[in-house]
């Protein structure tokens, strides 16, 4: 409007900020896309790498075939992504419903001397570094077994997933509304059922992302299975025998003599990798649907 | 006689009297319209009510009665325990810890404060409207059923023959009834408000509680909830809080003054606006503080 009728004088006396302002405001904005951009960065760096040095011996054959032994060139890791599959499946059912559970405890209950203990104990689990993990795995499966196992695998794979999932779940649970909760308890639920029916289902897909962080990491985890599932060089999916995994198989092939096993190395960070996102993002995929009845 | 609530045991208990309440079983009773009137007649009567938090006290020796199917409005200041009084009729306090009360809760003739009061039946049948919608993030339908499911109503007909009930009573029904499976979200504060007052009705309560149903509507939706009440006070006996006085003087039949805890003044609400007994009530309505 004052464009048309430029000799009106402005109402407010309202002027464009001065240079300064501009300036500072252009500099801080600057710093925080370069903070952001240096967040990515280091992951980018990493996946290009991955990816650079992983994808030459990226063939079918890597999914399909046994590794071959030294000196044969060629073959696969199918029982290490398999035993990967199943360490972490495994972990995720152990640590799952006990981590959930006892998230909702601290969330809805935990507010006692308890709840404080249960707390502490999660927050020092988390903090145990997870070779030590390892060790407790060791002394809790495979001594009194009397042999390494996928299972022992497992489980030092749960202890690990275990208080990330317990102090996350707490959490998310904690951001339901409470208005959720009154509305459920004026309506005469008991407090089971506000917790199934209304606190459960408003925080699952965070939890869902919570049980994914955790999986995701227990996945990459190599200290605790090098002395549990120990590793094999064959097909291994009895859970109470020795059972090879991904993130092994780097540390060995990465330190082995050999170029042909130092690329399969990369390639086998590769494939974790591409494991991790495509379990991520089902899962995404299957939490963000509309709320159902 | 006094009563001391910490947050979980009231929540145990609330589970070891349950066995007693399940006559009210909703398979198989009439639909609403037909339920006879007699079950409708339920008064509250506030006998000497004291309430602390802790050791500050929050109402001081209530004692009132609310007349069944009519609407009471309780009108005061913030913070002068007129939300505290409302919750006390559906054990709502029990929630926060440290909340001790003595005294009595008449519902129908029976103590509500007393520890043989299961206290989830009690819920059913006295509802509550919050201040701030607060429908739960499923559909529409899913809202509303929620409470028939309480109940153990499984019967899909059922179910839905009692959703449209409530919607319809709440004059919700024609805005949604083509998209029942949408998110309750989607919906406007005002049809939010709507929503969650069929929800309350779905499961059939005698007694209604609103804490400020309106204030965080704009006009428009503020008059249709107001319409909403003077519909529903035929079958329900209604308590609303409300800071809003041009509002409590539109919809209630009968006004209570609270300040500082204490109830000041109870009569028609004609009388209280237009010749108060009291001069802190007349202070109040003419804006002298508050």
């Amino acid at each position: 409007m004052s464009r048309e009728r430029p000799e009106s004088p402005a109402p407010l006396g309202v002027r464009r900020p001065s240079i300064r302002r501009r300036a500072w405001n252009g500099m801080l904005t600057l710093l925080c896309y370069t903070a952001a951009l240096l967040v990515i960065l280091p992951l980018a760096l990493i996946l290009w790498h991955v990816v650079r040095l992983g994808l030459p011996a990226l063939s079918p054959a890597f999914f399909l075939n046994l590794p071959k032994p030294v000196g044969e060139s060629g073959g696969g890791m199918v029982n290490a992504i398999v035993g990967t599959g199943l360490m972490v499946m495994m972990g995720t059912l152990l640590s799952v419903p006990i981590g959930v559970g006892a998230g909702l405890y601290l969330a809805e209950h935990g507010n006692g001397r308890f709840g404080t203990l249960v707390r502490t104990t999660a927050d020092v689990l988390a903090g145990v570094p997870s070779i030590v993990i390892g060790v407790a795995a060791y002394g809790l499966v495979v001594i009194p077994m009397g042999r390494f196992s996928g299972l022992a695998g497992g489980v030092a794979l749960a202890l690990i997933m275990l208080p990330t999932i317990v102090r996350s779940t707490e959490e998310v649970v904690r951001l339901v509304p409470r208005s959720y909760r009154e509305a459920a308890l004026a309506l005469g639920a008991p407090r089971w059922r506000v917790i199934q029916e209304v606190v459960l289902p408003a925080a699952a897909p965070a939890v869902a992302t919570v049980v994914l962080l955790a999986l995701a990491r227990a996945a990459g985890e190599t200290a605790p299975l090098l002395f549990t599932a120990l590793g094999s060089r064959f097909w291994s999916v009895a859970i109470d025998r020795p059972m090879a995994s991904l993130p092994v198989y780097i540390y060995d092939y990465a330190r082995a003599p050999y170029d042909d096993w130092n690329r399969q190395a990369w390639t086998a960070a590769l494939v974790l990798l591409m494991l991790v996102t495509v379990v991520s993002a089902l899962v995404r995929f299957t939490t963000r649907r509309i709320p159902r009845p | 006689m006094g009563h001391t609530r910490g947050g979980d045991r009231a929540y145990e208990r609330e589970r070891l009297d349950r066995g007693a309440s399940s006559e009210r079983s909703i398979p198989g009773a009439p639909p609403p319209e037909s339920r006879s009137g007699a079950t409708r007649q339920i008064g509250i009567a506030v006998r000497e009510l004291d309430l602390f938090y802790g050791s500050l006290q929050a109402l001081k020796h209530i004692t009132l009665e609310v007349p069944a199917r009519s609407v009471t409005a309780i009108i005061g200041p913030s913070g002068c325990g007129k939300s505290t009084l409302l919750r006390t009729f559906n054990r709502m306090n029990d929630l926060i810890a440290g909340v001790r009360t003595s005294g009595q809760v008449l519902i129908g003739g029976r103590d509500v404060l007393g520890r043989d009061i299961d206290v989830v039946e009690l819920r059913r049948r006295v509802g509550m409207v919050f201040q701030r919608p607060n429908p739960f993030p499923k559909t529409i339908f899913a809202n509303v059923a929620f409470g028939l499911r309480l109940l153990g109503l499984r019967n899909r007909v059922d179910v839905e023959f009692r959703v449209e009930q409530a919607l319809r009573k709440a004059a919700l029904w024609d805005e949604v009834k083509d998209r029942l499976d949408r998110s309750a979200l989607q919906l406007s504060g005002g049809q939010q408000q709507r929503l969650c007052i069929a929800r309350c009705l779905a499961v059939e309560p005698e007694v209604m509680l609103m804490d400020e149903p309106a204030s965080a509507l704009d006009p428009s939706a503020t008059s249709r909830i107001e319409e909403l009440v003077l519909e529903l006070k035929r079958a329900y006996t209604i308590v609303v809080v409300t800071h809003n006085m041009q509002q409590a003087a539109r919809i209630s039949d009968r006004t209570a003054f609270m300040l500082n805890g204490e109830l000041i003044e109870m009569d028609e609400t004609a009388h209280i606006f237009t010749s108060p007994k009291q001069k802190l009530t007349e202070d109040y309505i003419t804006g002298r503080f508050g």
